[in-house]
């Protein structure tokens, strides 16, 4: 049986602004709003978009052993990590193969606060649950907690315009907890658009108000779904469940640099990614650039003189090139280069397309 | 006149050429629409087949030919902008025309009106 979809707090909302709302990763979520994915994509590329992004979960860790449990449970080091920064994490399973995606949040030396994604978010909390030291505490705060994601290269005026300077504000990958519009807020200068941007936590309770507050500022729209696909897309950045999920190693996906794999640092996936026999990767994931706007989809094969060598995990139009895009894992066996030509099969014709590096899009604000 | 098509393609007859496109709420339905994919002219087509497909950011969608009939003209401006399928789907947006069409197919379409009706409008 199918579990009933669940509603974020700014269900509401979305209705009352037009948004087309369909199914993701269990919750019913706003895909786009009246302007439709080109306008909001267009918008948060040269403006700021506000994303509702309460499906997300948050999790709280803390205890005198929580730096080095999470430092055992995850792929990329949490001891050494600065306190109000942030970093961008894997949690691996023991063949190294990748159950989520995350970023953690370090509070203090012994508090940390990691944002997982919708669908793998209760198997992540039991899995991470059990590997925990017992003087490690763990609260599953998403139902508490609403999210909502401001990007765009005017998102810094826009918080300033809302009564935070940009003096005050958090630099790249750092976050800092205050009070503002009466309420605790954890604001965050990350993303997933390669614009500058900011993601915001606060109490559930207070979504509608934050919201409103913010969509009433100038030069702010709402954005859905569709166009956080084609944002990120453009970045060349995975999404969980398509360019990663527990079969794909984060070497495979492209992250081997990130990962610090020297001795005498273990963590669950560790043995596996040194093993030179298990942990080479069996695939390697690649950007491809089309001829046209015509798109190819998840699960298009990749081809090469008619053979196939890989599969596509996701493809769509990038609307601030003008072009198709996709990205899409290719056969260890082959070793593609920027400019190798390919086919994508989209069923009645076979694409051209050339391997491209990414970012595909690489005027983004992010790091500005 | 325009007729239409339960899988949402309207015709327009005159002088025996058919004109074809999506319907609006198709368009509509499929959001910005970014990729047109034309039939070859001089292509011939029975009632019902797939001729060519709209792709919009998140999917594509085949279109059938709503009569039989062969392709003797398209619309370019489709190629370089698509959206205005999504500005005038039945209007500027149409996507081809037919010759030699088989006009006793319109006995299977719907007036303007039990389209409407038949989408919930």
């Amino acid at each position: 049986m199918e579990e009933p979809l669940l509603n974020t707090p700014l269900v509401d909302y979305h209705v009352a602004l037009g948004a087309r709302m369909a199914p993701f990763a269990g919750w019913n979520m706003p895909v786009q709003y009246s302007e439709g994915i080109l306008a909001e994509h267009r918008h948060c590329r040269t403006a700021a978009a506000l994303f509702d992004i309460c499906h997300m979960g948050e999790f709280r860790v803390a205890g005198p052993q929580a730096a080095a449990d999470l430092d055992r449970i995850l792929a990329r080091p949490v001891l050494d990590q600065a306190i109000n920064t942030c970093r961008y994490n894997f949690l691996l399973n023991e063949h190294a193969g990748v159950l989520d995606d995350l970023i953690v949040y370090r509070f203090a030396e012994d508090e940390f606060f990691l944002v997982v994604n919708a669908g793998p978010r209760l198997h992540d909390a039991a899995w991470i649950q059990e590997r925990l030291s017992p003087s490690t505490s763990f609260e599953d705060e998403s139902d508490a907690i609403a999210k909502l994601d401001l990007q765009g290269p005017q998102s810094a005026a826009v918080l300033a315009e809302l009564g935070l300077p940009i003096d005050r504000q958090p630099a790249y990958y750092r976050f800092l907890t205050l009070t503002l519009w009466g309420l605790p807020l954890l604001i965050s200068r990350t993303g997933y658009t390669g614009e500058r941007g900011f993601e915001l936590y606060f109490p559930a309770a207070a979504a509608g108000q934050v919201w409103e507050t913010i969509l009433e500022t100038p030069g702010v729209k709402p954005a859905g779904l569709g166009a956080r696909d084609t944002l990120r897309l453009e970045m060349g950045f995975p999404l969980y469940g398509h360019e990663m999920d527990e079969t794909i190693t984060p070497v495979e996906a492209g992250f081997g640099a990130m990962l610090k794999l020297e001795k005498p640092r273990e963590f669950i996936g560790s043995e596996v990614l040194r093993d030179p026999v298990r942990g080479r990767p069996r695939r390697r994931l690649f950007g491809f650039r089309l001829d046209s706007r015509r798109a190819a989809r998840h699960g298009a094969a990749i081809l090469v003189d008619g053979k196939q060598i890989g599969v596509v995990t996701s493809g769509a139009v990038a609307p601030s090139l003008d072009i198709a895009v996709a990205m899409g894992y290719v056969d260890a066996a082959f070793d593609l280069k920027p400019g190798d030509a390919v086919g994508l099969d989209a069923g009645k014709t076979v694409l051209s397309a050339t391997v491209a590096s990414t970012p595909f899009y690489t005027a983004g604000t992010a790091r500005a | 006149m325009k007729y239409y098509a339960e899988t949402h393609e309207w015709v327009e007859i005159v002088d025996g050429i058919a004109t074809v496109g999506i319907t609006e709420f198709a368009a509509e339905e499929l959001g910005d629409l970014t990729y047109v994919e034309m039939p070859a002219i001089g292509a011939v087509f029975e009632a019902g087949a797939v001729f060519g497909s709209v792709e919009s950011v998140k999917a594509a969608s085949d279109i059938y030919a709503p009569l039989a009939g062969k392709v003797c003209e398209i619309n370019d401006a489709l190629e370089t902008n698509p959206e205005v399928l999504n500005e005038a789907a039945e209007g500027e947006g149409w996507i081809c025309r037919f010759s030699d069409v088989d006009q006793s197919g319109l006995s299977k379409l719907m007036s303007r009106e039990d389209y409407l009706k038949s989408i919930g409008k």
